[in-house]
């Protein structure tokens, strides 16, 4: 403060010295003659506070308003509406992959049940086809030995039948043999006769 | 030396009317202009920026967006979510010492915030609002800024006057820093870019001589660029913290 009102005595020397002596002093040291144009230091001349204070409030005032009211909670909410949004596609997203990977752990499952009941059936008719071919082979075996065991008997009674009529036929020849040699035989006797032969 | 030559490097600083409103009224002046300019540029450039509400934003809305939301990272991590009442506040501060520190930038700009008063009174602000919204929040509580926690009893009436006297100081040095740097970046700028013109009034020497402080000129405007946007950054982080004291004052 000292140095401003040095400077505003010094100005005020210096109008009211002759102008002879102003130019000699302006010639001589520039800050004399600096102060002399221009008064004081502009920034510390007090003549001009109260129109810089006034400008300051208006424009800073304004400024403020401006940036409270309409600015600054513009650029909020584009900066929250851009926020919410990235969030909510996030969220949107995740809940996608969520049902994605539900989707495709349902489609395992029912890939993995599917391939089951293939097996199954696969296993059940392999079985079955199993059990039909036992079955029939079981019949068709169990036919042949009836048929073989009909068949044997049967040959054992034509046997016994052809060696029950041996005897007769054997009587019979001998009669014929006997008569055509002897003129005459007794079937009982020839009867005796073979009996006695098949007997030896 | 011819006149052209001469180098004034206080003249930027000079306030000029350039519209007056009848006789010894409110003027409009060049600072004026400036403040004016200022604001209508950060609020023309956010709301048209803004306005297509674009979820994808392009460039210039992503600008707008950056913008908002460094400057909403810097109150609630120094203020928390409960300082974000001012986030308004701070952004306002922020982008106004920031485009008219950056308009200082442009040669033959009046810069406003090389203007003590200005900064003080932007600062004066910030105390003003610390201590209404400190006292109205928290009533004599808001006493307790003074008396550090876990700070035996003893040594308080050291502590104490320490406390108050920085509080005090707060809202000094928040608009010399910010002042200081301006002007100072600012004379420099001018009295390098002189000495370029002085030598190049030498002839063939004098030129070899400029390059020098052309060196040096460019190099200074890429540091002031450097310095408006480092400047209007530690203003608005410096509001944040004081406003964080007016929340929570018990340190």
């Amino acid at each position: 403060m000292a140095a401003v009102t040095d400077n505003i005595i010094l100005v005020a020397e210096a109008d009211t010295a002759p102008a002879t002596d102003a130019a000699a002093v302006t010639e001589t040291g520039t800050e004399i003659h600096a102060a002399a144009e221009h008064e004081v230091f502009p920034p510390f001349d007090p003549s001009s506070f109260g129109g810089q204070l006034l400008w300051l409030a208006i424009t800073f005032g304004a400024l403020y308003l401006l940036m409270s009211r309409v600015a600054l909670p513009r650029i909020g909410s584009i900066i929250d509406t851009r926020r919410t949004r990235i969030d909510g596609d996030l969220r949107e997203a995740e809940r996608l992959r969520q049902e994605t990977e539900k989707a495709a752990a349902a489609y395992e499952a029912a890939l993995a049940e599917a391939r089951r009941n293939a097996h199954a059936i696969a296993e059940e008719t392999r079985s079955g086809i199993k059990a039909d071919i036992d079955n029939r082979r079981a019949d068709v075996e169990g036919q042949l030995a009836k048929r073989m065991s009909e068949a044997e008997a049967r040959i054992r009674t034509e046997k016994d039948k052809a060696l029950a009529n041996v005897g007769a036929i054997a009587a019979e020849t001998a009669v014929m043999l006997v008569s055509r040699i002897s003129g005459s035989a007794s079937v009982e006797d020839a009867k005796k006769a073979v009996a006695a032969v098949t007997k030896e | 030396m011819a006149d052209p030559n001469k180098v004034d490097p206080i003249h930027q600083f000079q306030i000029t009317n350039i519209v007056q409103f009848g006789d010894g009224g409110l003027a409009l002046t060049n600072s004026a202009l400036f403040m004016v300019l200022t604001v209508a540029v950060i609020a023309v450039y956010l709301l048209l920026s803004t306005q297509k509400r674009s979820i994808v934003p392009n460039r210039v809305q992503l600008i707008s967006e950056m913008l908002y939301e460094f400057v909403a990272k810097m109150v609630s991590d120094s203020a928390g979510t409960a300082g974000m009442k001012f986030f308004p506040f701070v952004f306002s501060l922020f982008m106004f010492v920031l485009v008219a520190n950056m308009f200082g930038m442009i040669p033959l700009f009046f810069t406003v915030t090389s203007h003590i008063i200005i900064t003080f009174a932007l600062a004066m602000l910030v105390f003003g609002v610390v201590i209404v919204y400190g006292f109205m929040k928290n009533g004599p509580k808001f006493l307790k800024l003074f008396v550090p926690s876990g700070v035996p009893g003893y040594v308080l009436p050291i502590v104490v006057p320490i406390e108050v006297v920085s509080f005090l100081s707060r809202p000094i040095s928040l608009s010399v820093r910010l002042f200081a740097n301006i002007l100072a970046g600012h004379i420099t700028l001018k009295v390098f870019a002189g000495f370029i013109v002085t030598l190049g009034g030498l002839g063939f020497l004098g030129w070899l001589g400029a390059l020098l402080p052309l060196v040096m000129t460019v190099a200074i405007t890429a540091l002031e660029f450097l310095v408006a946007a480092l400047q209007a950054y530690v203003f608005a982080v410096l509001t944040s913290m004081y406003i964080n004291d007016a929340i929570h004052p018990s340190h």
